[in-house]
């Protein structure tokens, strides 16, 4: 399967990435060879054969909704590009 | 000194040849001047290692029955969080990212009284196959410094063979600690997915990446994993069973084991240099009384492409986290939020990232799902049965580690396609969650090359058994760069 250009735009803003307009040829033949390199498994034979998600067919292990964890709340955000009074801060979102 | 094993230091600490301050003291300035060469660290611990390195020598003069490993010097990938020492995972995403708290596998070593000496370098969030993708500069092979070290583990793998580290960790979703292992003459294993957890490893792909040891013999890997290996409950997919003495059965005759020869891994592709050193390396294994039989695994041929739809579409999933709001990266004056996540995104991720964001997105969205997707999942069963059956009649699978020795820097950077068939053999063991490791078989035109043992799920002591038994008949893994390969 090939994509052209405007198959990588639209997948670059689901991802929020920006692709340099010099740049999406480039991309856009590089996805392609790869992707064609994919469609190797496309002719394996897969019917009643049924996903496999984890590799030892384990399921997500639960555990009781309790707090667990200690409040770390300032090393945690000293990593943060931007806080204020222990919030997140982030450009304005609604006027 | 540097030339000293894991094991060797171990023992030296523990008759008073040296301390863990003097050894540690040691490699740390031996890192600041011969690293220049390899480039294979992005952070060094400084002072907080040689306090580490005190703290040892105070245990071992006060307790009598102190780990094995304490007090000997150790290195982590940079994708593992490290409290308060920056951890980047090779992108310029976490440039300045100090974590708060350690990975479980990197607390269980410090627990045993290991000294981390640094962070090493790495292909940017784990993404490539000759550590080119860092964001923080190529590491180059001690072996050749034009060429690869192999990825992502590359600084690990450089690390340990340019004999700066006794040992290191490094982490495999694709043949990550293999491959490399394999271009730089070193010792890597990838346990069984789920063995080592994956609490505070920076996630790439959820459902196949997995931690394992690097060092210069597969005595070191087992003492190694002995302190990685164990459940957690703070990783939802961690093994609940007992972590067993691996270094005890390395000595256990392998006469009469079984090792299946996959024929597909000796198709068009493969090196003739490094066949024969695979072949020779499969004699050596009958020598020693190995009953040696052709396998077919005949889905292999697909795994490189179910894998370049599972990865990225999960690594697409993983690395949304990376906003410019909680910690990472931010664009400068973000116009608006939308700006604001693009920007940080696309300035914080380097090529080869952005490229797998952007397959394994499309393969996720509406429409493709099922032909990508559901499909590789599919064929992902299909790789695991070929080995499930084949397991029921070998004891260990052996082949080439991956298809040719070391390449120059730059040959493949252009060709994404060409660099993902360099984990054709290892990708497999990841996608059915099987323990497999690399040891050196040989030298092709002076560059080393691996040969892989994959074995049955939590079968990792078997396979380090083999792999120290073939070590005791070979010397590949002794040979050292510096010296031209001489030992």
């Amino acid at each position: 399967m090939s994509v052209d250009r405007s198959d990588i735009e639209q997948v670059a803003e689901l991802a929020r990435l920006r692709i340099e307009d010099n740049s999406v040829d480039e991309l856009v033949s590089k996805i392609t060879s790869i992707l064609g390199m994919i469609d190797q498994m496309q002719a394996t034979n897969t019917d009643d054969i049924e996903p496999l998600a984890n590799p030892l067919e384990a399921s997500q292990r639960l555990r009781a909704d309790v707090v667990s964890e200690a409040d770390q709340r300032e090393a945690l955000q000293a990593n943060a590009p931007a806080t204020e009074a222990g919030l997140f801060l982030v450009p304005k979102v609604i006027d | 000194m540097h030339n000293l094993s894991v094991s060797a230091i171990s023992r030296a600490l523990a008759a008073g040849d040296f301390s863990s301050v003097e050894i540690t003291q040691y490699l740390l300035d031996r890192i600041r001047e011969e690293d220049t060469a390899y480039n294979s660290f992005i952070s060094l611990a400084g002072d907080s290692a040689l306090e580490q390195a005190a703290e040892a020598d105070l245990r071992r003069s006060k307790q009598s029955d102190v780990p094995a490993l304490c007090g000997v010097p150790f290195a982590h990938k940079d994708i593992f969080c490290t409290e308060n020492l920056r951890t980047t995972c090779g992108s310029r995403m976490l440039e300045n990212f100090v974590p708060p708290y350690s990975a479980t596998m990197v607390e269980q070593m410090r627990a045993a009284g290991m000294v981390l000496l640094g962070k090493t370098n790495m292909d940017e969030f784990a993404m490539g196959a000759s550590n080119e993708t860092s964001y923080f500069g190529a590491v180059r092979n001690p072996w050749d410094t034009a060429c690869v070290p192999g990825g992502s583990s590359g600084g690990s793998a450089a690390a340990v063979a340019a004999r700066l580290v006794p040992g290191a960790s490094g982490t495999d979703t694709g043949g990550s600690i293999r491959q490399p292992a394999s271009l730089c003459g070193v010792s890597g294993l990838k346990p069984t997915y789920g063995r080592v957890s994956r609490y505070g490893m920076i996630a790439f792909a959820s459902s196949l990446d997995q931690a394992g040891p690097m060092a210069r013999s597969a005595e070191d890997l087992a003492r190694l994993l002995e302190l990685m290996a164990g459940f957690d409950p703070k990783d939802s997919t961690s093994i609940d069973a007992p972590v067993p003495d691996y270094a005890a059965s390395l000595n256990d005759s392998i006469a009469g084991i079984r090792l299946g020869v996959p024929k597909e891994y000796f198709a068009d592709g493969l090196h003739a240099g490094t066949a024969a050193c695979v072949e020779e390396a499969i004699k050596t294994f009958e020598s020693l009384g190995a009953k040696v039989s052709e396998v077919s695994l005949q889905h292999s041929r697909l795994a490189v492409p179910v894998y370049y739809v599972v990865a990225p579409a999960e690594a697409s999933t993983n690395l949304s986290r990376y906003d410019g709001v909680r910690y990472g990266y931010r664009c400068a004056d973000p116009k608006d939020l939308h700006d604001m996540y693009t920007r940080s995104r696309s300035e914080g991720f380097g090529e080869e990232v952005k490229r797998r964001i952007l397959v394994g997105t499309y393969a996720l969205s509406a429409g493709y799902y099922d032909a990508y997707y559901r499909k590789a999942q599919k064929v992902r069963r299909l790789i695991k049965q070929d080995f499930v059956e084949n397991f029921a009649n070998v004891d260990a699978i052996i082949g080439p580690t991956n298809p040719s020795p070391t390449f120059p820097l730059g040959e493949k950077t252009d060709d994404p396609v060409a660099m993902y068939m360099e984990d054709i053999y290892t990708i497999p063991a990841n996608l059915a969650g099987l323990p497999a490791l690399s040891v050196p078989a040989g030298l092709v035109d002076g560059k080393p090359v691996g040969v892989q043992l994959i074995g049955n799920y939590l079968e990792e002591a078997r396979l380090l058994n083999l792999a120290h038994q073939f070590q005791l008949a070979t010397d590949w893994h002794q040979l050292n760069p510096l010296t031209g390969g001489e030992q």
